[in-house]
């Protein structure tokens, strides 16, 4: 007799081992994801005096969502490597695309801790019309789904936690360090500027902050910023559902 | 009736290099085939073919007439595996763990609970369920994962290496937990405790070297020897080649007879004369392992048989 499968409950299981048990089993955790992106919200406030914090808002927003779909990486790579959970997986019925997806929807659960007070932070301190705060929504789910591809194609590339380790600090870089999220690219030397332009968190971070009104770029700026981190997303992700591979070679 | 079946199945992780040679097998898929054979034998390569982790290079596998290429969404629904060096997941406790498993099998979680206490129950680890696997004893984290896939719908289970690195107390209790399940379920066991395979296994496969050396029953596999006795040489002197019988490389290198009786009696005497130090013994899988996958003995290595 065939079993009656339900999609919901497996995708609920990437969701409850990555997120809910280890949140409920490990209270800390909770702690530790509300205070990451609060780090340089705090220091960038504090150094602007008050000026940068709708900027300093919207770039925790665009740092949390991206590092959230970059903890995909470690966090595959965990399961996969150490404990062999998706080897396990794929000799079940499971299928990869809701195991992946479940996987993604869960570092979003992880993280709504932060985002809710990012939320609330944004509702107050970020002036904006329903278009606005729309384009900030999806804004912060296109880069979602830029850094969860990014961090699944990743984790493919990686067999072990050491290698794991050195594409987070490389992604780490590039997608944290060098783009200006939490302040107005404005602020760095013109050379180094070109520098941050490598990063598409620089993208998204030029349209939020126009839409907080602190900074204004033109239209076609604008337009372009959409584009690239439109044209980005849609290049990793397909890279990642590429080389998505359930079954080894 | 069901049969799992190779033909000719290769992998070559690189070009040139086999980890898997041409296997060719069919036996049916009921009660415990154990597969045995030293660290690389390609034991672990065929177990993620078989249960379609990887590809394979070429030939062909089928379980109960589906293929494990082809047929691979299909076979899914009736296998369930633990892998080699698999392992609960530190922060779940065993219930949340062998739940998250269900559900990822697609079970509802009312029905996943229901089927997770009656493993819980049936293994005897209910009392460790709500503790966080981490700290479990490695025993019980074995059965935790034993409890996970006999908690499934599945018919055809993979178990690499299953008790590798547990003590004895901890294997027997394995052992009693797999003869069980082994009656509605078809077992794929891998294991180098040759004692295992003798204790548990219905039918069982040599492997060397990505080769299949040899599949049988213990008994098929005890008459390829043709002996009945095995005489090991304890220490690395010279040892005599017996003029009925075998002279093989055994257990850790050393030497080892299988012979008559009759034979074993007149090398066992001999042997005592010279102060040679040795065991005697019927023969066990251990020796048909050793006979199966014996190299070439170089010759200056023995005395000649008419010294004794």
């Amino acid at each position: 007799m065939k079993t009656k499968r339900s999609i919901s409950s497996q995708l609920l299981a990437s969701i409850m081992v990555n997120a809910v048990y280890a949140m409920v089993n490990y209270p800390i955790v909770l702690v530790s994801t509300i205070l990451a992106p609060f780090s340089l919200l705090i220091v960038i406030t504090f150094v602007s005096k008050g000026a940068l914090i709708p900027v300093a808002i919207g770039g925790a927003l665009i740092m949390t969502m991206v590092s959230s779909g970059t903890s995909m990486q470690q966090d595959l790579s965990h399961l996969k490597n150490d404990f062999k959970v998706q080897d396990m997986v794929v000799s079940s019925p499971a299928k990869a695309w809701i195991y992946l997806l479940g996987m993604s929807i869960s570092e979003i659960i992880y993280s709504i801790p932060a985002l809710a007070v990012l939320v609330v932070l944004a509702a107050l301190y970020i002036h904006t019309n329903i278009i606005g705060y729309l384009a900030i929504t999806a804004v912060l789910l296109i880069m979602f789904t830029f850094a969860s591809s990014l961090g699944f194609l990743l984790s493919t590339l990686s067999s072990d936690i050491v290698q794991s380790w050195a594409f987070s600090g490389i992604v780490s870089t590039i997608l944290s360090a060098l783009p200006p999220v939490y302040y107005p690219i404005t602020y760095i030397p013109l050379p180094f500027q070109y520098l941050a332009y490598l990063s598409p968190a620089t993208y998204a971070a030029e349209i939020v902050q126009n839409i907080t009104g602190l900074t204004s770029f033109s239209h076609s700026t604008i337009l372009v910023d959409w584009v690239v981190i439109i044209i980005i997303t849609l290049i990793i992700t397909f890279l990642a559902v590429k080389k998505s591979k359930w079954r080894e070679d | 009736m069901n049969y799992l079946k190779c033909n000719k199945v290769t992998k070559e992780y690189e070009p040139g290099k086999k980890a898997l040679n041409s296997v060719t097998m069919s036996i049916p898929a009921k009660g415990i085939f154990a597969m045995i054979g030293r660290n690389g034998a390609g034991k672990t390569t065929l177990v993620r073919i078989l249960s379609t982790q990887l590809s394979l290079t070429s030939g062909s596998a089928a379980i109960s007439g589906l293929d494990v290429m082809k047929d691979a969404p299909r076979l899914r629904e009736m296998i369930a595996c633990v892998p080699q060096e698999g392992r609960a997941i530190g922060w779940l406790t065993p219930r949340q763990f062998i739940l998250s498993y269900l559900m990822w099998r697609g079970f509802s979680k009312k029905e996943a609970r229901q089927r997770l206490e009656k493993s819980l129950r049936e293994l005897g680890i209910s009392k460790y369920a709500d503790t966080l696997s981490r700290m479990l004893s490695g025993g019980t984290k074995r059965k935790v994962l034993v409890g996970m896939v006999m908690s499934s719908e599945a018919k055809v289970i993979f178990l690499d290496e299953p008790t590798t690195g547990l003590d004895p107390i901890s294997r027997g209790e394995l052992w009693k937990t797999l003869i069980k399940l082994k009656k509605n379920h078809f077992i794929f066991l891998t294991t180098h405790y040759l004692e295992e395979a003798e204790k548990l296994a219905d039918t069982i496969g040599v492997m060397e070297d990505g080769k299949l050396m040899a599949i049988g029953t213990i008994e098929e596999l005890r008459e390829k020897v043709r002996y009945p006795y095995s005489i090991k040489i304890l220490s690395n002197d010279k040892v005599v080649k017996p003029m009925e019988g075998e002279l093989i490389r055994g257990v850790d290198g050393h030497y080892q007879i299988v012979t008559t009786e009759k034979e074993a009696g007149k090398i066992s005497k001999h042997l005592i004369d010279k102060g040679v130090k040795f065991s005697m013994n019927p023969l066990t899988l251990d020796d048909i392992f050793y006979y199966i996958v014996k190299k070439p003995i170089e010759e200056e290595s023995y005395e000649d048989e008419k010294e004794y």
